[in-house]
């Protein structure tokens, strides 16, 4: 009974063991040769067709939300020249890599989930397994530095139509002056923040990857079981990415300090 | 040449349900095996065990002197070039070709020309009966071709091990006569170890040289074919004769009720043993033996009528 107990309160333990462990065996195979340059460039080119359209419709209510709340808060507090500089600030560090990161696991993660679960009940990976190939260095390593590379890309593409939208909504529907928009960008954003949004947007891809990778793999049980694990999958790595986001922007603000305008 | 498999005291169980335990047996080198059992009683993870894609909880499994169930990964993908394996519904690559997946293995592991590698897949083609296929995709034909396909594929890398998870099901009873041909041909020209899984009693009636029987979680029998056809040992004689009366129930095991309201019940006889299949060629197989051999050594009388050409297929009601 007690053992019982034990069993369903360290499971979910015994799950993340077994994905970390999986993450480890990613890193490991990366640099096993002869590195799939066909199915890297396959992926990739597959993962941004179906994430790069949703993205950009994303993004631009995304940067015009943040336009409107940071302007309006802004206006409240009297510093309307800086309106530009926040809300570029926002699009940059936080929702650029956000917004990449939940489309790449929504679209890019659940399609990868739903790849390697359909090739896990059909015994293909088995087969392969048998066949002396290892799936994880012939289709995991490429399809987790594809994710990584398209959230990159995304992310770029984000912070661009982001601020963009959020300059429109700024001056068209707030009457902002188009002129204090656009100078105030640097009075607090500063180079690191580009970079931090890069490297969460990198990060981000290789969980989202992962984490389907991973549950694709362990696919049980028949078609239900493919689509449970693109569900977890897709639910896990949600949840992942806000808590890594935060453990990120926590130390990046520790690490740099915020400019003063 | 083939290559003896040394199974020792394996046991595997999933979290606290026991498929099997201590199972030890020798599958010896070039020989045809088969291993039946009633549906669900592990057939296909023991497959999965000999080639390592499950771990067992204690045993080994001993190829060219290394254990599968303990030795590194790395040894695990160099022994496993030695196998071919023909998984249930083909688990062709969904993404290629019938030609491309047959290519695959060859492709990967070995550094011959493309020129090369057609003439060989085109040989596998033939040899299956699938010339005229290579261009289509594995959704696109029908499961008793993916088979066959599989098979192909399992063959390309030419294995000194080849295991067979359930080759005869969903094939109708002409394919799977065919297919039977094919294996014991396959067996004359490249002499390696066959393993069949199965629960296809005529397959396992006229194919193979040894058969073993899965059963209650643990192998209840294994050895050469007329040993366990003439073998008046309950649930061996229930299986291989599709029988009612017996041990075995609808549901694994029948109670004490059940199997008291049958004591009475009179067995009918062993049906006669029939002769194996020969390779088409007329040449023997290196492991093969004459009918008969087997229980003449062991002082056992065959039942009447046993090893006679043209005898009736159906095993006994």
């Amino acid at each position: 009974m007690a053992s019982a107990v034990a069993n369903r309160v360290l499971a979910p333990v015994g799950t993340a063991g077994k994905l970390f462990a999986f993450g480890l065996d990613v890193g490991r195979n990366l640099f096993k040769r002869p590195f799939q340059t066909r199915e890297f460039i396959q992926q990739a080119w597959f993962i941004a067709s179906v994430t790069i359209i949703p993205t950009a419709l994303v993004a631009i209510p995304f940067g015009a939300v943040i336009a409107l709340q940071v302007g309006s808060l802004i206006k409240q507090f009297g510093a309307q020249s800086f309106t530009g500089s926040a809300s570029v600030l926002a699009v940059v560090q936080q929702a650029a890599p956000i917004g990449t990161a939940l489309l790449i696991a929504g679209a890019g993660g659940s399609a990868i989930a739903a790849d390697l679960g359909a090739r896990k009940i059909r015994e293909e990976l088995d087969a392969m397994m048998v066949l002396g190939i290892d799936p994880i260095q012939r289709l995991v390593v490429p399809r987790v530095l594809g994710c990584m590379m398209v959230a990159v890309f995304l992310n770029g593409m984000v912070t661009v139509v982001g601020v963009a939208g959020g300059y429109v909504f700024n001056v068209i529907l707030q009457d902002g002056t188009p002129g204090a928009y656009i100078a105030s960008f640097t009075a607090l954003a500063q180079l690191p923040d580009l970079w931090i949004g890069m490297i969460k947007a990198l990060i981000f891809g290789m969980l989202a990857a992962i984490v389907a990778a991973y549950k694709g793999m362990s696919a049980g049980g028949g078609p239900k079981g493919v689509g449970d694990a693109v569900n977890e999958s897709v639910v896990i790595t949600f949840v992942l990415l806000f808590i890594v986001n935060f453990t990120l922007s926590a130390i990046y603000l520790q690490i740099v300090p915020p400019k003063t305008g | 040449m083939g290559v003896e498999i040394e199974i020792k005291d394996l046991t595997k169980s999933f979290g606290k349900q026991l498929i099997w335990g201590d199972v030890t047996l020798t599958i010896p080198a070039g020989e045809i095996c088969v291993m039946l059992g009633p549906s669900g009683t592990g057939k296909s993870v023991l497959l999965k065990t000999i080639i390592g894609l499950l771990k067992p909880d204690k045993g080994s499994v001993v190829i060219e002197g290394i254990d599968i169930a303990t030795c590194p990964e790395k040894e695990l993908y160099e022994i496993r070039k030695l196998f071919g394996v023909l998984f249930q519904d083909g688990a062709m690559f969904g993404s290629m070709n019938l030609y491309d997946n047959i290519a695959f293995p060859l492709r990967e592991h070995t550094k011959k020309s493309e020129s090369e590698i057609r003439e060989i897949v085109m040989e596998k083609l033939d040899l299956t009966g699938l010339i005229g296929t290579e261009d289509k995709l594995p959704g696109e034909i029908s499961g008793g071709m993916r088979k066959r396909a599989g098979l192909a594929r399992a063959l390309v890398l030419d294995p000194e091990i080849v295991l067979f998870d359930e080759p005869d099901s969903g094939l109708d009873p002409v394919r799977t006569s065919f297919l039977n041909q094919l294996i014991v041909d396959l067996n004359a020209q490249i002499d390696a170890t066959f393993l069949i899984v199965t629960h296809d009693i005529n397959t396992a009636r006229t194919v193979p040289d040894n058969i073993g029987l899965l059963y209650h979680k643990h192998l209840a029998m294994f050895g050469p074919r007329e040993m366990l056809l003439s073998s008046e040992e309950p649930v061996v004689r229930q299986f291989l004769n599709a029988q009612m009366v017996g041990p075995i129930g609808m549901s694994e095991e029948k109670d004490a009720d059940e199997l008291e309201s049958e004591k009475d019940m009179e067995l009918p006889p062993l049906p006669p043993i029939p002769p194996q299949i020969e390779p088409s060629s007329g040449v023997p197989r290196r492991s093969q033996r004459e009918p008969g051999v087997w229980c003449k050594e062991n002082g056992i009388t065959p039942p009447p009528g046993s090893f006679e050409e043209n005898m009736t297929m159906t095993t006994g009601s």
